[in-house]
C-alpha cells in the first residue's frame, strides 16, 4: 500500500511517499496505521500529535480515521486545504 | 472543464475560448484570484502552492458538476496553479457562463467557496519570518458552509 504525505505532515516526517505492508488476513483502519506510523518515531509523532487536523483520503476519496483500509491502495494525510 | 498546472493563464483568452461559437450564452462571470504581498500582517514574498496530484483534479471536478446541477450552466472552467509564485501571480480562475446572470454569479461563488475548501491544495509562504504553512480559516469553512443546503436553494435569496 502506498502511503503519502502532504504540507507540514511531509515536512514533520520527511519524506513524501513510501510503501507499507499492512499485516496479513487482519482488518486494518486508518487509525491502527497512525498507530503504526508513530511507533516510527519522533517525525512521525510530532506529524500525528494532533490527530484532530489530521486529515485522510482512501484512494482519493476524503474519509474518516474510522475507515478500513484493508483492501486501499493509497492512503493520503493532509492538514486542512488551503487552497484558491 | 477543469485544469492544474504550473503555467500562468490569461483570463481574456480563457473567456473567449469558452465562449466561442456558443450562441445560448447570455452571461459569463469570471473571478481571478492574485497573490498579495501580505497576509495577516505578515509580510509575503513567495506564496508555494502544492497538491495531491489526481485527487486535485477529481474534486476540482466533482465541485464543478455539483454547480452544473444546481445552476442552468451552459459551460464553465477552473484553472488551478501550483507551484512557487510571486506577489501579484495569478492563482486561480473559475468561469461561469449562463443563459441569465443570476445562475453564473452564484455558480462562480459556489465554485470558489467549495473549492477553497474541499480540494486538497495547500498554501506555504515564505517572508522575512521565514516559511509558515498556511492555517485554513473559520471564514472560509463558514463560506462554503452556507451552500451545504439542499441544492436549489440559495441562502441569499
Amino acid at each position: 500500500m502506498k502511503v503519502l504525505y502532504f504540507a507540514w505532515i511531509r515536512d514533520r516526517i520527511g519524506c513524501s511517499e513510501e510503501s507499507i505492508d499492512l499485516p496479513d488476513g487482519k482488518p486494518f483502519s486508518v487509525s491502527d496505521l497512525i498507530i503504526t506510523l508513530v511507533e516510527r518515531g519522533e517525525g512521525y509523532a510530532a506529524a500525528f500529535e494532533d490527530r484532530e487536523v489530521i486529515h485522510v483520503a482512501v484512494d482519493m476519496v476524503e474519509t474518516t480515521h474510522d475507515a478500513s483500509i484493508t483492501d486501499a491502495t493509497e492512503v493520503a494525510f493532509y492538514p486542512p486545504f488551503t487552497g484558491g | 472543464m477543469v485544469r492544474v498546472q504550473t503555467e500562468d493563464f490569461d483570463p481574456g483568452a480563457e473567456l473567449d475560448a469558452l465562449v466561442a461559437g456558443r450562441t445560448d450564452v447570455g452571461a459569463a462571470v469570471s473571478f481571478v484570484g492574485y497573490m498579495r504581498d501580505h497576509n495577516d500582517g505578515r509580510g509575503v514574498e513567495t506564496l508555494t502552492l502544492e497538491h495531491y496530484p489526481g485527487m486535485a483534479e477529481k474534486a476540482l471536478s466533482a465541485i464543478e458538476e455539483e454547480a452544473h446541477r444546481r445552476w442552468p450552466l451552459n459551460a464553465s472552467l477552473i484553472v488551478h496553479r501550483v507551484g512557487p509564485l510571486q506577489p501579484s501571480d495569478r492563482i486561480v480562475l473559475v468561469i461561469t457562463t449562463s443563459a441569465h446572470r443570476q445562475a453564473a454569479f452564484e455558480a462562480a461563488e459556489f465554485l470558489m467557496d467549495w473549492l477553497k475548501t474541499k480540494a486538497p491544495f495547500w498554501k506555504m509562504e515564505t517572508g522575512p519570518e521565514g516559511e509558515t504553512w498556511i492555517a485554513s480559516r473559520s471564514t472560509d469553512e463558514n463560506a462554503a458552509q452556507r451552500w451545504t443546503a439542499s441544492p436549489n436553494s440559495n441562502p441569499k435569496s
